[in-house]
């Protein structure tokens, strides 16, 4: 008799401890359309904003005082100009102290000073970079408010990223590869530059992208520097018709990015301005999500066709 | 005769080669021993920056006036120099914020790590992966022109500006960050404390709470961590959303500047190198990055304190 009254009772446990499996689970699918539903709510508000000021000429038309026939030409020049900066600085940086950090480091204290601050730099707010670049690069080495200046703040900012993605990129290659290359004779630096960074290649390539789209969506460290927000005509081309055809006026050349020119007209109290905004904004999401997106494609195929 | 010298040719040609060899070597590694230390260098070049324009600072003002005074009014006339209005909108905004993304950040990662099958993970991933890439500028836009206007039809006194919305949807933005790192942690805890729990009859949500949690402690730390940094240093949404008025309130349906807005809008005017006004965003600068700094020391002593080893 007893013994079914406890039965019973621990069906009843059991059943309540089941319920809140349920509830949590709810909360949980809840908690997730949250994040759904903001995105789509900005995506789509933005859309229905942006997407009648959307043309041609939005795109080859400079800033202007009148918000139905201003553009972002100089804007995404800009970012383009900045991003090639950015790059070639990022790029061989990070790769080579990530490679440092996961092949050559021997385990001593500063190796593990060196890791520390990575996790450090990666933690400092992105307007920090800024105050730095402006210092440094703006007034102490005197770049001014250039191309140059601004490219490599954001160098300095995806560094981390371009870091951490190359050592993981790295570390998940088997020590059976490197045994390998050195069997036959290798050296260090060969067995990394004929085996181990082609192999990651595609590991580092993901963190690369993700780091330049975090770069063209920052917007802080840029003004800090102090960007202006009205540029109404093009740095110096860098392809001239006579010798030597390159020219690197360009990286001194002061200039304006997509998010800053998006700055400039959301903060404009004009409606106007705003559908302006949307429009930019909706330029800057699509490409950061495309590159975000390609870099989670290119994750997902490596993760499938690597089988070491 | 003439083999000998051959021989002799080729010794010293690999001798020679040997010798490239290592100079190349060697040549490589420096280069990149040397882009390692770039990341010290950066840091101490960001310390070393800041604190060189605030201390230039700090002789104008002195650190208790900046300390204890209630206004921040650098650019006017009559000049003061209370970093506590930039400090407490910093506050306000990061705090709701973490409200929100905390609590949703965890239930996304609980849920994620333990209760959805496979496909809906897969694809949830990858989505608050694209969550987190959207530049913060498109949030500040969305926060201005979306979120306030809703929030003004539950409360009509709200203002265009005001803390509250900046705060939401910088929740919402710190969401993937926080979800992200913690589901990693919780995933990093072995199968067998599952196996372990569930077979003393836990269902899957004892399991999480009381196994697995504790258990991804340190890693859950770490995220919680990074998620008050990134909230602590965002910029461009309460710059656009919050106003930029430095204003010593408490209060989340006001306007008011963060320290991240004011170094903005000093940056959008035209300051010359050197002056006071220039110098004040190295001191709002140098706060912001021991407010970080010290939530970054709380994180490794946490992770360090809890860490568990299986």
């Amino acid at each position: 008799m007893k013994s079914v009254n406890n039965l019973e009772e621990i069906r009843k446990i059991i059943g309540l401890h089941k319920k809140w499996d349920l509830i949590f689970m709810i909360t949980g699918i809840i908690a997730l359309m949250i994040a759904v539903l903001t995105f789509m709510a900005l995506f789509a508000h933005m859309l229905i904003d942006g997407m009648p000021r959307l043309s041609w000429e939005f795109f080859t038309s400079f800033p202007s005082r009148r918000p139905e026939s201003a553009g972002i030409l100089s804007a995404w020049v800009g970012t383009t100009l900045v991003m090639l900066v950015t790059a070639f600085a990022a790029v061989p940086l990070g790769i080579g102290s990530g490679v440092y950090l996961e092949e050559y480091a021997p385990k001593n204290l500063l190796t593990e000073i060196i890791e520390i601050n990575v996790t450090n730099l990666a933690g400092v707010p992105s307007i920090i970079y800024g105050l730095l670049a402006l210092g440094l690069f703006v007034y102490q080495l005197g770049f001014g408010q250039s191309i140059l200046a601004a490219g490599l703040a954001l160098a300095l900012l995806i560094l981390p990223v371009v870091i951490v993605a190359t050592r993981e990129a790295i570390r998940s290659i088997p020590v059976s590869i490197r045994e390998g290359a050195y069997a036959l004779g290798a050296t260090k630096w060969q067995t990394v530059s004929d085996h181990l960074l082609p192999y990651s290649s595609a590991g580092i390539l993901t963190g690369i992208i993700i780091g330049l789209a975090r770069a063209i969506g920052e917007t802080a460290p840029i003004i800090t520097i102090g960007a202006l927000t009205f540029i109404a005509f093009l740095p110096p081309s860098p392809v001239k018709s006579e010798f030597p055809y390159v020219s690197f006026e360009w990286l001194t050349a002061p200039f304006t990015v997509m998010p800053i020119q998006m700055f400039n007209w959301v903060s404009r109290p004009e409606e106007a301005f705003q559908l302006n905004a949307a429009a930019a904004g909706l330029v800057l999401v699509v490409m950061t999500l495309a590159m975000n997106g390609l870099a989670i494609y290119l994750r997902y195929r490596m993760r499938k066709n690597i089988k070491w | 005769m003439a083999e000998e010298s051959r021989t002799k040719i080729t010794h010293a040609g690999k001798l020679g080669y040997s010798f490239r060899r290592h100079m190349h070597e060697r040549f490589i590694e420096t280069f990149l021993f040397l882009s390692a230390l770039l990341s010290i260098a950066i840091m101490l070049a960001i310390i070393v920056m800041l604190v060189k324009e605030s201390l230039v600072f700090f002789q104008h003002v002195s650190i208790w006036q900046f300390v204890t005074d209630t206004q921040w009014t650098p650019l006017f006339d009559d000049a003061h120099y209370g970093i506590m209005p930039l400090v407490s909108g910093t506050i306000v905004s990061s705090l709701i914020a973490l409200l929100v993304a905390l609590p949703l950040g965890t239930i996304i990662a609980i849920y994620l790590s333990e209760f959805a099958p496979f496909t809906v993970r897969e694809m949830a991933k990858p989505f608050l992966e694209l969550l987190g890439g959207v530049p913060t500028v498109v949030y500040g836009y969305f926060a201005l022109l979306f979120v306030t206007p809703l929030l003004q039809i539950i409360f009509p006194e709200l203002p265009g500006f005001n803390l509250l919305s900046a705060g939401l949807v910088m929740g919402i933005m710190i969401i993937p960050y926080v979800s992200s790192m913690t589901e990693d942690a919780m995933r990093a805890v072995p199968m067998n404390l599952r196996e372990g729990s569930y077979a003393m009859g836990a269902t899957r949500f004892q399991t999480a709470i009381r196994v697995v949690m504790p258990a991804a402690f340190s890693g859950i730390a770490a995220a919680y961590i990074l998620g008050i940094s990134r909230a602590v240093g965002e910029t461009m949404v309460v710059a656009i959303a919050a106003g930029m008025q430095p204003n010593l309130t408490w209060n989340p349906m006001e306007p008011a500047a963060t320290i991240t807005a004011y170094i903005v809008q000093v940056s959008l005017g035209d300051l010359p190198h050197g002056s006071i006004g220039y110098q004040t965003i190295f001191a709002a600068g140098l706060t912001l990055l021991l407010i970080t700094l010290l939530f970054n020391i709380i994180g490794h002593v946490l992770r360090k304190r809890y860490r568990e080893i299986y």
